[in-house]
């Protein structure tokens, strides 16, 4: 790395004063670290928004934590979080394989894979709407019966129509990260394989996915603690409903601070967010990280 | 891509822009034709496209044709009628709004983290590390969780329902993300030019500008272009810090076209294909650029 080594004028200076991070970590601290530390200031306290910021105790958090809307927002978190993963997660890492090859056709495809990247997730939910009503969307367009159902306002169904609909706006994303981790591969390595006389498959488990570890290590770290900020997306489709079924944590939080005014219960779970979320990075940061540190020094 | 920038990420090794085809004489799939890849990427251009082509077309309908015609039909009559209405629902203050927001919030962001990457990467002094990694921190926070007390800040400090209160938390929730990537790039500055132009007698500051600058200015188009789809996406600061039409932004408009059109199907997707075109334009004419700069620090 860069040590100062050489003329001794030089061995006296310290480099660049640290005043030039100053205005970054000023803004930074103003509106993320003291919002951090306020966001558990104001769970021991009652305030509806606009009034006087009372101290309340732990009421905050006995309101929070027995209310059962808060176990079935967590459980509706994790569910989202299991199933976006499972559906996103093969589908990326395939499409990331799939356009990192030199064809033109799939070149082709992939300008149109990336299109819903420049939607914003108030215009994504917006369509979606629109397409999945049972009378003017899809399911009437193309005389399927099956696809003209309710898909929004049934509360079995709305789960994993949410799912669908993460897995439409953000598998482009993480197909854009695969590819990039692909073409990264050594070439040689699939020359050396197929002189072994190794097959399309084989060479997939054997040398793509090994070499892509680190890629699929972000992705997925993305795609988990991410899955704690599908806030806009959900908020637009369904605003949580129907009832409480795609009531995620997020969500659950906006709706108790701005809908029912009571700021210090919201705070309660913006803390439980920050927790989890730091909870989820630190442990995927473990299970692959330590090795991942080091060659990054290496590369650095 | 809303969401994206308020994701927490993993330390990433340094990323060059991940742009060009490195195409490779002998990939998989070169040896023979892959049917069983080729129809899943056909099946998942199918996937994309649908929900896109109903956009499209439905806001060509006008609201008879749309109850009355098949959905998946083009219109018999095409019409620019609803975006006449849209344009005509001060679309262009709210396109104006989000441009000023984004440009405010961008550029004075890439400006502090600049400065801050400088001085992580060349300097050595304790505090400059504890910097650094705090910012890490900030990475693995889901940094949402503190809208109340930014909600709390804004409206003491009388900024709620400006732009200002909007730029203002943007560019602390830039920094992190920025601060990792430009100092990624920055330590592949070679050490010698550094050297070569302190004996010149260079003081830091303008090493800064005319040495590092120049020498990642990629990096700094990258994250640019990161932030700014961030911010142009945003929907979560606008919702809470943001009230009148005066201060709308465009996928606040497009959920409150929502509600104000209502029925008007077709004149709510005119305004999804309005507020999507900027983008459009960019990726049709940067595409490279632009699909770098969403990845900005998670490839590989």
């Amino acid at each position: 790395m860069s040590t100062t080594s050489g003329s001794s004028r030089r061995a006296l200076q310290t480099g660049p004063s640290g005043w030039l991070a100053a205005p970054a970590l000023a803004f930074f601290a103003l509106f993320a670290i003291i919002p951090l530390f306020g966001v558990l200031f104001l769970s021991f306290t009652s305030w509806d928004g606009l009034g006087e910021i009372k101290m309340d105790g732990l009421s905050s958090w006995t309101t929070v934590l027995t209310d059962p809307v808060t176990g079935n927002a967590l459980l509706v978190t994790a569910k989202i979080m299991f199933f976006s993963f499972i559906v996103q997660a093969p589908i990326s890492l395939l499409l990331g394989v799939f356009t990192a090859a030199g064809q033109k056709y799939r070149a082709a495809l992939a300008v149109l894979y990336f299109v819903p990247l420049l939607l914003s997730s108030a215009a994504v939910a917006i369509a979606f709407k629109a397409l999945l009503d049972p009378n003017f969307g899809l399911g009437a367009g193309l005389g399927l019966p099956f696809l003209a159902q309710d898909w929004l306002g049934d509360s079995d169904l709305v789960l994993f129509v949410v799912v669908f609909v993460i897995a439409w706006q953000f598998v482009p994303f993480h197909t854009l990260i695969y590819q990039g981790g692909v073409r990264q591969i050594p070439a040689s390595l699939y020359e050396a394989a197929q002189i072994d006389g190794a097959g399309r498959v084989q060479q997939f488990f054997n040398i793509t996915l090994p070499q892509m570890k680190y890629t699929i290590i972000t992705s997925s770290t993305l795609m988990v603690v991410g899955s704690l900020a599908y806030f806009d997306l959900v908020f637009v489709l369904t605003g949580g409903g129907p009832g409480y079924a795609t009531r995620l944590l997020p969500l659950h939080m906006y709706l108790t601070g701005f809908k029912a005014n009571d700021m210090g219960a919201a705070s309660a779970l913006g803390v439980m967010l920050v927790v989890i979320g730091l909870a989820l990075a630190l442990l995927l940061q473990r299970l692959g990280g330590k090795n991942r540190n080091a060659s990054q020094m290496e590369g650095a | 891509m809303a969401s994206l920038t308020q994701l927490p990420v993993p330390p990433s090794a340094p990323v060059r822009p991940a742009v060009g085809p490195r195409s490779r004489t002998k990939g998989p799939g070169r040896t023979r034709p892959n049917f069983l890849a080729g129809l899943g990427g056909w099946l998942w251009l199918a996937i994309i496209i649908v929900p896109v082509y109903y956009v499209v077309v439905t806001s060509l309908k006008n609201q008879a044709g749309f109850f009355a015609s098949n959905p998946m039909m083009p219109p018999t009559e095409p019409t620019l009628d609803n975006y006449k209405l849209v344009l005509e629902n001060d679309f262009a203050k709210y396109f104006a709004n989000s441009l000023i927001v984004t440009v405010g919030s961008v550029i004075p962001a890439l400006l502090v983290s600049f400065m801050a990457a400088y001085a992580i990467v060349r300097g050595k002094s304790k505090f400059l590390n504890w910097t650094n990694n705090l910012f890490l921190l900030g990475l693995a926070i889901p940094l949402h969780a503190t809208i109340i007390p930014i909600y709390w800040m804004i409206t003491r400090a009388h900024l709620y329902d400006t732009l200002l209160a909007l730029i203002l938390p943007s560019i602390a929730f830039a920094i992190p993300i920025s601060v990792l990537i430009l100092s990624n790039f920055m330590r592949d500055v070679p050490n010698e030019l550094f050297e070569s132009m302190r004996l010149d007698g260079c003081s830091d500051w303008s090493m800064m500008w005319h040495l590092a600058l120049p020498m990642t200015k990629p990096a700094v188009v990258t994250v640019g272009i990161y932030n700014a789809l961030g911010v142009w996406n945003g929907f979560l600061f606008p919702l809470i810090l943001t009230q009148s039409p005066e201060t709308r932004v465009l996928p606040l408009s497009l959920w409150t076209f929502q509600g104000e059109f209502s029925v008007n199907i077709p004149a709510v997707l005119a305004a999804v294909v309005l507020a999507t075109l900027p983008l459009l334009v960019v990726y049709v004419v940067a595409r490279r650029q632009l699909l770098s700069g969403l990845t900005a620090g998670f490839s590989k």
